[in-house]
């Protein structure tokens, strides 16, 4: 590890130590608590009958017949709930005028995409349940599907909500002219030396989380316990309340182990409010969990944008302006924080550069496929690749080095803080050291002459270099800029830490992992604040009824938010610890050293007390300090004044077959700078996984739909998750420039590698087929979309398509006519 | 209803059944086995993954009924009577080889199906081995360094037991010589 | 997902298999290793109200020598297939395809006689068969029959068998000296299905091909042999030259499908450079 700050670590001992995950143990013996593992006494099972069509009117919807099937309890329609079931929450209305059309959790009388719920069977069993569903008799009276969209905001367009008056849910602006953050737009644009424009396509994509979703609900009293597959037990308690007109006191929601989430869990879901409804009006507990198929075409979408975007440039390489206008597919309806996913993008799309002015235009559209929302990264991967994609494609207009370009532009170390055209301020960061070690650590020069020999050589397999210099917004938190930006919720954490009387110590935090190993991280924390031992820390989370407050885990927010309310509630701890020390001392508070999980007077040795020797005094409460509450505990929570902003610089050499069009990663290299590090190991595994996820977008994922709205893609058979054999091992290093905005100095990780990843490998396949004159090749890039690049490519180029066959074999004469064999087939 | 005779983990059922029950289902459902889970439709995703004879497969494609008279290991018997754990979940825990922990169970049996027949796979057989599970974690990074170190540790366990009944023959050898 | 009700029959006997087949008709599916069938009955794409598990049949299984032929048994998963040392000494391009079939737990499961009847031409078997010119020997209501796998694929997931007929084993002559071969497969990744395979045979006489043998998976309805580039490489000089001009011949003759994967142009294309590679490599150029 390359350090690159000199101030000492604030604290030793556990922070910083590659700790194994106290969370394994459960998990490795299957002794697992999966939400579709719950059985309660009388539980009904949940069976959903969704839409086969994308757009139609329901004229007629019977399940009388599904009734009369063996073991069927109950069967609903939309039409049974349409009073009651309320709307799917949007909490993030990114514009007052924001079209928001509603979107019931079972299709009343019309349905919007394939695989919307639109009736509901409860029965004794799961396959009773799924046997029943195909008694249900639905007449549909189809409509005009609306697929694309530009089209669906062209006037006249064919409308997805009859009662709304276009497509477009809302247009979000933001100009650094207007915001006084820089110059008009309007002022580069007309004058630039350079301009370099693009459309870059950001695929649809599946968050595809492991656990298929699955919820059990419990009527109890008046309210009811909701145990859900989710990431956010206390946002989900709060909008189910509202939803469904429940008081929020007796709605309890538990997240028990759930198998990741990706932001895909991170949502109000139609089946969450079902599940609901079906068990109250039984009065039964209902169990409800998808299959796959039901997740991939159900469970919200991410990404589906079309960024038109400008760059301008004086012909030295310094970056004038940049310009972005994008589409933002919402789906069928705006779920949790549709719109605001896009517009997260608005403050990244300027990203470690330094210009004068900036433009950013989201417009939202509805469209007849499934809603979308937040998946890793959120708004950001987005913005990230879009940035990063044309500095690499104005750094040959300009012919240009693109690291050159990137270095002369970008935010120099010494000028941290530094506050940026969309008017964020970034606290720290070091782009020339990240660079710089990932520029060794791949052996940089090496590869150019590699990559200069092959094109030499006419090799049927390129090779391409690809760079991605990111930082990215994390610790979705400040309330105050929450609010500016019209989120209805607030950002702030919390967290409680009582010792209890035999010296043991509870940390309850509201933040709800699902994989990220909170309970082993906020134990090194807490071990360190408090001087005690690793193993005497539990962590509590996930139940609204243990863990009450807190705002739960997305947008690399729980360390850089979550503990550092952890860290809030240890120093009161500690604080209370020493007036009860000093009481039992008989000595003077500021005579007293905390070190080591002990307080000790100063100058006189021996003379000292344990935390747990003063959390039982605490407990006993025989002889506290007089008006001192007992028990040794505090609670605290944190609101940030500020994101927080890891950075780093990813590398990738790609070889491209050409004759396949087949591309594979030979190596990648990423140097993260994520201020400090609580656990090493924690953070290498967030980083590996972000990569595999971030590189699956580059090559290989992608959500599709048939021109009547079907979903092609719609299981793994189709939507291709890359396999442990279709990765390479990367080589992962950090710097440390610790954030100066928290006590921890961290800047969170989790959204990392996804972000940074996908532009480095594009960047690396269009590098490789520059000679082509090729300088895009949409996500992601099968190896038919890069076999048609090249032979488009080579039309525009004057290259011979017919080359690349000839190339073949271990004969390296160039081409003798052979390619025009195989062009009659092209 | 069909009879099945299983013996799952050590212990024996019998059961009646629905032909069309899935093993997966009958681990569950019937038998309480819930850590072997259900990730997919398709037998795409490996996370069900038990061994059915020793051999892995993947328990949603797999019936039930198709199980009747064979023996089945599930994540819940790979540790020892005593609770220690098998060679493979301690290099899963010792090289953080799982986040979420879902597709963990069917990512160990997978693994020890690899390493019954290739005690000391490179990384690239590592990675061919487990193809048919999938994990959306971890990126395999881990899993493929736990999976390699797994299998050293059981090779060395095995030498050493072997050297152990090396001794104990040789000594037997030596009894009977005397 | 929980596939919809159906009886389930285990026979002992190939007679009592086809016997029960026979009787049921269209209603009845024949369940070999299970691993396409089982994701069909799970997505409700098919309602069987019979299915007849083969599994319980031995002579179903394993790999014979009949002196200038391998007989391998329908129900023979692939697992064992790959392992069997008949196989890879006799028929190594079998081996080879089959160590690329979808992961290891399908292949403990998953037959080879399973995989050419349900006849999916983007499965890897079928044009292997039809490059190693295999036999397929069936038991039906009116006996047994040999059918050559030239004859055997007739369309998309349809094959010869007829009413009540059951692939029992699958004779694969023995390649003589002279003879090597490959089997080419370009996936998007390691679990998916081929966009376009080539399986080659190629035999080898003094520095000229004088026979050359090529299935293609996935560039038809059904797996194909690339008869013109065959018939190119007859009596033609071994080199990298002749190969590749040959090998642009491989998409004649071809319907390749359209899908995610690739359209049918690509495939056209692809399958020219993978039918030159499998040749090259097969023939040691």
């Amino acid at each position: 590890m390359t350090t690159i700050d000199d101030r000492p670590d604030v604290a030793g001992g556990e922070i910083g130590q590659p700790r194994k995950r106290k969370e394994d143990a459960h998990l490795l013996t299957g002794r697992t608590t999966w939400t579709d593992n719950m059985v309660l006494p009388g539980m009904v099972h949940l069976a959903i009958l969704r839409s086969p069509m994308a757009h139609a009117r329901i004229t007629s919807i019977d399940v009388s017949a599904a009734l009369e099937r063996p073991g069927v309890l109950a069967a609903y329609s939309g039409r049974d709930f349409a009073e009651i079931q309320g709307s799917i929450p949007c909490a993030w209305p990114v514009t007052p005028d924001m079209v928001n059309p509603g979107h019931p959790s079972l299709a009343v009388d019309q349905v919007n995409h394939v695989g919307e719920a639109v009736a509901v069977v409860a029965a004794r069993d799961k396959a009773s349940a799924q046997d029943a569903l195909e008694a249900i008799d639905i007449d549909y009276e189809q409509l005009p599907v609306v697929l694309d969209m530009e089209a669906a905001l062209a006037p006249g367009a064919d409308l997805v909500h009859a009662h709304t008056e276009s497509n477009r849910s809302f247009t979000w602006i933001f100009d650094s002219g207007t915001a006084g953050t820089g110059a008009p737009i309007d002022e580069v644009l007309g004058q630039a030396e350079v301009t370099v424009s693009r459309r870059f396509r950001q695929q649809r994509l599946i968050p595809a989380f492991m656990e298929p979703r699955s919820t059990v609900v419990q009527p109890q009293g008046d309210g009811f316990v909701m145990w859900s597959a989710t990431q956010v037990p206390h946002i989900l308690r709060t909008m189910l309340s509202l939803t469904l007109n429940v008081p929020e006191h007796k709605v309890r929601v538990i997240a028990p182990d759930v198998g990741g989430g990706f932001g895909g869990k991170l949502q109000v879901t139609p089946e969450e409010v079902i599940t609901a409804l079906v068990a109250r009006k039984l009065g039964k507990p209902a169990k409800y969990t998808e299959s796959r198929s039901e997740s991939l075409m159900s469970a919200h979408h991410g990404r589906d944008q079309i960024q038109d975007i400008t760059i301008t440039a004086r012909r030295d390489g310094t970056v004038t302006g940049l310009d972005v206008h994008l589409y933002a597919d919402m789906g069928a309806y705006l779920r949790l924080v549709s719109p605001g996913i896009p517009v997260l993008g608005a403050f990244m799309f300027n990203s470690i550069y330094k210009f004068d002015a900036y433009r950013f235009v989201c417009e939202g559209v509805f469209t007849n496929k499934t809603p979308t929302d937040a998946y890793r990264g959120a708004g950001r991967p987005e913005a990230t690749f879009a940035i990063e994609r044309i500095m690499d494609e104005l750094a040959t207009e300009l012919g240009m080095d693109r690291m050159e370009l990137r270095r002369r532009n970008w935010i120099r170390h010494e000028e941290f803080p530094f506050t940026t055209v969309a008017g964020m301020t970034y606290d720290s960061g070091n782009y020339e050291a990240a660079t710089d070690r990932a520029l060794e650590l791949i052996g940089w020069d090496e590869l150019v002459a590699e990559q200069a020999e092959r094109r030499a050589r006419k090799d049927p397999v390129q090779l391409g270099l690809g760079i991605s210099t990111f930082t990215e917004m994390c610790g979705l938190a400040p309330s105050r800029v929450l609010g500016a930006l019209s989120y209805a919720a607030g950002g702030w954490e919390n967290a409680s830490i009582r010792v209890l009387a035999t010296g043991k110590v509870e940390v309850v935090t509201g933040v709800s992992p699902h994989g990220q190993g909170h309970e082993t991280a906020w134990s090194q924390i807490v071990a360190d604040q408090l001087g005690v031992p690793f193993e005497d820390v539990e962590v509590i989370h996930g139940d609204t009824q243990s863990s009450p407050k807190g705002l739960d885990t997305y947008g690399s927010r729980s360390l850089v938010v979550g503990a550092v309310a952890v860290v809030h509630a240890a120093d009161k701890v500690v604080a209370k610890a020493r007036r009860i020390a000093a009481h039992m001392l008989e000595a003077s508070e500021d005579d007293l050293e905390f070190a080591g999980g002990s307080f000790s007077v100063r100058g006189a040795p021996g003379n000292s007390k344990s935390i747990q020797e003063i959390a039982f005094a605490a407990f006993a409460a025989h002889d506290l300090p007089d008006g001192m509450e007992p028990s040794l505990d505090a609670d605290a929570t944190f609101d940030p004044e500020n994101f927080s902003f890891p950075h780093g610089t990813h590398l990738c050499a790609m070889e491209v077959d050409t004759e396949t069009g087949f591309s594979t990663i030979r190596k990648y290299v990423c140097v993260d700078d994520i201020g400090a590090v609580i656990n090493p190991l924690i953070v290498d595994g967030q980083v590996h996984g972000g990569l595999a996820q971030g590189i699956a977008q580059a090559l290989y994922e992608e959500a599709v739909y048939d021109e009547e709205g079907n979903l092609t893609t719609g299981t793994f058979v189709d939507y291709l998750l890359p396999s442990a054999a279709d990765l390479p091992s990367f080589t992962t290093d950090r710097t440390v420039s610790r954030a100066t905005t928290n006590p921890l100095g961290v800047k969170g990780v989790g959204e990392a590698g996804t972000i940074a990843s996908t532009p480095s490998i594009v960047n690396g396949i269009v590098d490789a087929l520059r000679p082509w004159g090729i300088n895009d090749v949409q996500m992601p890039c099968t190896p038919e979309r890069v076999w048609r690049a090249i032979h488009s490519g080579a039309e525009k180029s004057g290259r011979d398509p017919g080359g690349t066959v000839s190339w073949g074999g271990t004969s390296t004469t160039t081409s003798d006519g052979s390619g025009a064999t195989d062009g009659g087939q092209l | 209803m069909t009879r099945v005779n299983v013996k799952v983990d050590g212990t024996a059922y019998s059961d009646d059944v629905e032909p069309r029950l899935l093993l997966v289902q009958y681990l569950r459902d019937r038998l309480g086995k819930v850590g072997t889970v259900i990730g997919c439709d398709t037998s795409n995703c490996g996370s069900c993954t038990v061994l059915l004879d020793g051999l892995s497969v993947k328990s949603c494609s797999v019936l039930a009924v198709q199980a009747d008279g064979a023996s089945v290991t599930t994540v819940e018997g790979l540790s020892g009577p005593d609770g220690a754990l098998h060679p493979v979940q301690q290099a899963f825990h010792d090289h953080h080889a799982l986040q979420c922990g879902f597709c963990t169970p069917g990512m160990m049996l997978a693994a020890c199906d690899l390493l019954r027949e290739n005690p000391n796979p490179s990384e690239d057989e590592v990675r061919e081995g487990i193809e048919g599970n999938l994990c959306r974690c971890t990126g395999y990074q881990n899993i493929v360094k736990a999976v390699q170190a797994a299998g050293a540790a059981m090779s060395t366990r095995a030498n050493s037991a072997a050297a152990v009944s090396d001794s104990i023959a040789s000594v037997s050898a030596v009894e009977a010589s005397a | 997902m929980i596939p919809a009700q159906f009886d389930y029959l285990k026979p002992s006997s190939v007679a009592e298999a086809v016997q029960a087949y026979q009787q049921a008709g269209e209603d009845a599916k024949i369940l070999a290793g299970g691993q396409s069938l089982l994701p069909i009955l799970r997505l409700r794409l098919a309602y069987p109200e019979l299915v007849i598990d083969l599994g319980g049949i031995a002579e179903l299984t394993g790999v014979t020598d009949d002196g200038d032929g391998l007989v391998i048994g329908a129900m023979t998963t692939h697992a064992d297939i790959i392992g069997n040392e008949l196989v890879k000494q006799h028929a190594p391009l079998l081996a080879q395809a089959t160590e690329t079939v979808a992961d290891r737990q399908v292949r403990h499961r998953g037959t080879f006689g399973g995989s050419l009847a349900h006849a999916d031409p983007a499965g890897d078997l079928p044009a292997v068969a039809l490059a190693l010119d295999a036999e397929l020997r069936a038991h039906g209501p009116a006996g047994e029959r040999s059918i050559a796998a030239r004859d055997f694929f007739l369309d998309y997931l349809t094959t010869a068998l007829a009413p009540g007929e059951i692939l029992t084993s699958i004779r694969i002559p023995k390649l003589g000296s002279g003879w090597s071969t490959h089997y080419e497969k370009l996936n998007r990744v390691a679990q998916a299905w081929s966009i376009v395979a080539v399986a080659a045979a190629v035999h080898r006489s003094d520095g000229v091909i004088t026979e050359a043998r090529i299935g293609l998976t996935n560039m038809g309805p059904t797996p194909l042999r690339a008869t013109a580039t065959e018939q190119a490489l007859a009596g033609a000089p071994a080199t990298a030259e002749t190969v590749a001009r040959a090998s642009a011949a491989a998409a004649e003759g071809t319907s390749a499908p359209s899908d995610q994967s690739g359209k049918a142009d690509y495939r056209e294309h692809l399958v020219t450079v993978l039918t030159r590679r499998a040749v090259q490599h097969a023939a040691g150029i």
